[in-house]
């Protein structure tokens, strides 16, 4: 089974594990503290003698990489491949990483951890820690990306033959279009041997792409119907290629892609104008309650937001090393600390402005204000990192022309979910029928018992808070820092007012439509003209319906 | 009584300093610096304004850039000062507000009387500043990368013109690594326009790429949703050609940006992008595990192997007391600039604006990466230009760089209106847009440019 022609077996049997993954840093560092307490200053002073003669060509091989040019290491990286050496994998991997670095003293070792001025380190020959290095004392084999191009389908060729099958559906995905007349024997006998039918699909593919290239007319049949790039441009080459037969079959064969392509560009769109809409219904429904349902202009909305991801940042910062566990408890927390900064903005400013818009209006902005050079003093005037977790990167792919970011798809069902909460809480709750009933007529409500000061704390706190979750939101979209709110005021209170204020049915189908309108526009009229469109178009449509999409009927409206 | 107070009197006009309290106020001072002697500290300090926004949406950048400052006069001043006499920094805040800038200006200038300015980002604060700083005939060292066509005989440009990077950069992804189509993506104001004007110009010129394999893209302010463009992106880089995005995005707007890179899969090997206003300052916003391999085109880098760089990464650090805060290009930039300025008060034996505008032309320096940073006649600088790889630590590794340093052009040679002025304020010449087709002087536009720039 293993006769592949390039010479890796040894390598490819030590591709498992090796110094490249490394297992966990308080480990290493532990034990290269060790390691450097119990040698001392010997390690410092050792020079790269080789011990075997193995170890005497590993350094050669190496050597051949410490050099200036480019095209010179190319050429070191294909002796390594070459090499029968089992370390070759790990060597690769960590020339890929960057982190296969020399000390002053010429010997070679893989930087386990380069965060900071002073960096774990481990022998490259031996893998045995060796303690810390500081940056000064250590010289990086850089690369550049066509050497990380050559590096990862030298790595992917070795990892056809590994038992994982994770490593084996990357490499066989990486080898779409660069097969050549090297690899295309061994990989048809690879196609017999596999077991995961993904793999061999992949690498029929990437076999068709290459016999298409060598002119085979039967390659077609195979590519035909595939929507990866690849297959396209190896298609569209033979189109426009001499063999008329072959151009003729490839042209129709582009055809049908094309008609393929069409519709994943549709649904690619809309699910973008989905995601773009989920992000204004988040930001605004918040609004929709303090501005919609209790009619108080709140210009530090967009703070509240803020705070929120702040407290994405501030859990992360209390739970290191795991960021999906922060972003799940920032949740709770980040509703609490923007209800609470609700109810302080609703006691100590909105109740003293009771029923007088602009003075509202002009003391919220000011709390705004406020809140943002706080953060900026308090905090920091730069951006925080917020780390978004393993389960949140990436794309789900649906096919080779379609994939959905994993992130985007979070918060638009995150929206979803806030949303009917919201929707439950003011329909089926005791408070959302206290708060229906005080925003439809206060003096009545309060003659039939109902505490009207409490409901509006609470409906404030609740509208605050909900705020609050969308900052959480987007903390794993945009940047945190302290101008994140200003960024959404406009927008959210574009949607409550497009959608009919007081009504979080309005805000939905105003938000998400507003999205889908935005994103079919930007492809033609590019992103600042889109902007603009949809303005105007709002415009108009308030000077037609000022209410909104669904207006508020009956009595409650008129009072 | 009559005796009493002519005695006082003469004491107070014998004495070099007036009051008692401000001459026991040196003494702490000098005793605090080191090899200082009193008396060259007692005459008046040396002011050098600082024009840098502390709030608003530029605080992000500029807010080190002060304290950089500051901490290059500290050092100055434990050295003994300049002539004898102490640094003392003026820092204002024109909070990201244009016109407040100019405003701020002429405050430094008028009332606080500064002998230097330090300061401004953006291009459009710049030009607001021009009218004021040539009124009042201060000096302002300007830090900042920016798109050329300017040369003011008050401003010292210690950032890259055009063709000290992004001209270089192009060269880069054309030679080294075979690009054929092309994205020219940035934000939508005057920097990202006229040098995506420039680089079209030059693409077309040079290297004969044809219309359609140029895709030009404009963004508003701190965009957030790049599903579109990114997806945009991929689609014209999948047509077989080699492909790369050329980024004069800037600012917020890039976290995004990445972000959405990485999740759709763009990977460097495959569309890299090069981008000429993201800094380690920027990436220390972002996870940069998924942008390993995207390049950046700067003059300097964290990572720039050279004792200099590693000797002001530490006081920098020293000052800051932030193990984890970053070093970028401005902060060489203004490292460079305050090291002309001193050079040039020392060299002319004094701090007066035009004997230094004179005396800094051909003042060399160190830079950080290494080299030496020399001012040319034209108020720019030599500058080597390094492309760098973004690394998953945040920084940025160096895989090319120009053989030597390059001197910085005022005025493009690939724009139709520019092609033919050149730029010497050395006697008897003085003039920033000399004419040499028809042999004149064009003089300062200072006042009608400001105006357009505040304009739009």
């Amino acid at each position: 089974m293993r006769n592949f022609p390039l010479p890796w077996p040894a390598a490819v049997r030590a591709s498992a594990g090796g110094v490249a993954g490394h297992p966990g840093r308080g480990l290493v560092m532990l034990l290269s503290l060790l390691t450097l307490w119990l040698l001392g200053g010997a390690v410092q002073a050792q020079t790269p003698t080789p011990e075997t003669a193995a170890d005497a060509t590993a350094i050669q091989l190496l050597e051949a990489l410490d050099v200036s040019s480019y095209a010179e290491k190319g050429e070191a990286i294909e002796a390594i491949v070459r090499s029968d050496d089992e370390r070759a994998r790990d060597w690769l991997s960590a020339l890929l990483d960057g982190r296969l670095q020399r000390t002053d003293e010429g010997r070679f070792v893989v930087v386990l951890d380069n965060i900071g001025r002073h960096w774990p380190v481990a022998d490259a020959l031996s893998g045995e820690p060796l303690g810390e290095m500081s940056r000064r004392e250590l010289d990086r084999i850089g690369i550049n990306n066509a050497l990380r191009n050559q590096l990862r389908s030298a790595i992917a060729v070795v990892d056809l033959y590994s038992a994982d099958l994770a490593l084996r559906r990357a490499s066989a995905e990486r080898l779409l279009g660069e097969v050549d007349a090297d690899l295309a024997g061994p990989l048809s006998e690879l196609i017999e041997q596999e077991s995961d039918a993904r793999v061999r699909e992949r690498l029929a593919l990437a076999l068709a792409i290459h016999r298409l290239e060598q002119g085979e007319l039967a390659a077609i049949d195979h590519l035909d119907g595939s929507l990866h790039p690849r297959a396209r441009v190896a298609l569209s080459r033979a189109a426009a290629g001499a063999d008329d037969e072959l151009a003729s079959a490839a042209r129709s064969a582009l055809n049908d892609i094309e008609q393929k392509l069409k519709l994943n560009r549709a649904a690619e769109t809309l699910y973008f104008g989905l995601s773009l809409g989920s992000v204004l219904v988040l930001a605004a429904i918040g609004l929709a309650i303090t501005f919609g349902v209790m009619g108080v202009i709140n210009m530090a909305h967009g703070e509240l937001i803020m705070l929120g991801a702040y407290t994405t940042w501030a859990m992360q910062q209390l739970l290191p090393g795991q960021p999906g566990l922060a972003l799940i408890l920032a949740v709770p927390a980040g509703f609490l600390v923007a209800a609470l900064a609700g109810i302080a903005i609703e006691r100590g400013v909105i109740q003293f402005l009771k029923g007088r818009p602009l003075e509202t209006l002009l003391a919220t902005f000011g709390v705004s204000l406020i809140l943002q050079q706080l953060v900026r003093t308090v905090i920091s005037p730069l951006n925080r990192t917020v780390v978004t977790p393993e389960w949140m990167s990436g794309s789900l792919v649906v096919n080779d022309a379609l994939s959905l970011t994993l992130n985007r798809m979070v918060v638009l069902g995150f929206a979803l979910v806030v949303f009917a909460g919201l929707m439950l809480i003011m329909r089926r709750t005791r408070l959302g029928l206290e708060v229906r009933a005080v925003t439809q007529n206060r003096a009545m409500a309060r003659s039939m018992g109902i505490r009207a000061t409490r409901v509006d704390i609470l409906t404030f706190a609740l509208g605050s808070g909900v705020a609050g979750l969308a900052g959480v939101a987007l903390s794993q979209l945009t940047n945190v820092g302290p101008n994140l709110g200003q960024n959404y005021i406009i927008d959210s209170f574009m949607v409550v007012v497009f959608g009919g204020v007081g009504n979080l049915w309005g805000t939905l189908v105003a938000g998400l439509s507003l999205g889908v309108i935005n994103q079919v526009l930007e492809p033609w009229a590019g992103a600042v003209l889109a902007k603009i469109i949809v303005l105007v178009f709002i415009i108009l449509f308030i000077q037609k319906r000022p209410r909104g999409l669904f207006p508020q009927k009956g009595r409650a409206a008129e009072g | 009584m009559e005796v009493r107070v002519t005695t006082s009197r003469r004491k107070a006009l014998s004495r070099p300093v007036s009051q008692p309290s401000r001459w026991l106020a040196t003494a702490l001072v000098s005793a605090a610096t080191l090899g200082a002697s009193a008396q060259a500290l007692a005459e008046e300090p040396i002011k050098v304004g600082i024009l840098h926004s502390l709030s608003g949406t530029m605080a992000i950048s500029e807010s080190t850039l002060k304290d950089t400052v500051e901490m290059l006069i500290e050092q100055q001043n434990e050295q003994g000062g300049l002539l004898g006499r102490r640094l003392e920094a003026v820092v204002v805040d024109p909070a990201s507000n244009w016109p407040l800038f100019a405003e701020r200006a002429r405050e430094l200038l008028a009332q606080e009387e500064v002998d230097v300015i330090f300061g401004n980002w953006t291009s459009v604060s710049r030009k607001a500043v021009l009218p004021v700083v040539e009124e009042l005939n201060g000096l302002l060292f300007y830090p900042v990368q920016y798109e050329g066509e300017e040369s003011s005989e008050n401003v010292f440009y210690t950032g890259a013109a055009p063709n000290q990077q992004a001209i270089p950069a192009v060269n880069y992804l054309h030679d080294q690594v075979g690009v054929e189509r092309w994205v020219l993506a940035g934000t939508d104001y005057v920097y990202p326009r006229t040098t995506n004007r420039i680089l079209e110009a030059y693409l077309q010129e040079e290297f004969g790429v044809a219309e359609e394999d140029i895709l030009v893209n404009y963004t508003p302010f701190g965009h957030s949703d790049w599903q579109n463009i990114v997806a945009e992106i991929r689609r014209f880089g999948s047509e077989g050609k080699k492909t790369a995005v050329v980024s004069t995005i800037n600012g917020d707007a890039n976290v995004p940006f990445y972000r959405e890179l990485a999740n759709q899969g763009i990977d460097a090997a495959d569309i890299p992008v090069v981008a000429f206003s993201v800094g380690e300052q920027e990436l220390s916003g972002i996870d940069t595990g998924p942008l390993v391999g995207h390049l950046a085109a700067w003059n300097y880098f964290m990572s720039v192997d050279s004792d200099a760089n590693y000797d002001f990464i530490d006081a920098w650090i020293d000052y800051t007391g932030d193990e984890e805060s970053v070093t970028n290009d401005p902060m060489e930039a203004h490292y460079i600039g305050f090291n002309m300025w001193a050079e040039a008060v020392r060299k002319a034996g004094t701090t007066e604006v035009d004997a230094v505008k004179d005396a800094i032309i051909g003042v060399a320096v160190p830079n950080l990466s290494g080299g030496y940073a020399a001012m040319m006649p034209n108020h720019h600088i030599t500058k080597p230009v390094l492309i760098g790889e973004i690394q998953d630590n945040g920084q940025f590794d160096v895989v090319w760089q120009t053989p030597s340093t390059v001197a910085g052009d005022a005025w493009s040679d690939y724009l139709p209106g520019s092609r033919d002025l050149i730029s010497d304020w050395r006697a008897p010449m003085r003039c920033g847009n000399f004419n040499v087709a028809n042999g004149s002087c064009g003089g300062s536009t200072a006042a009608e440019e400001a105006e357009a720039a505040l304009a739009e």
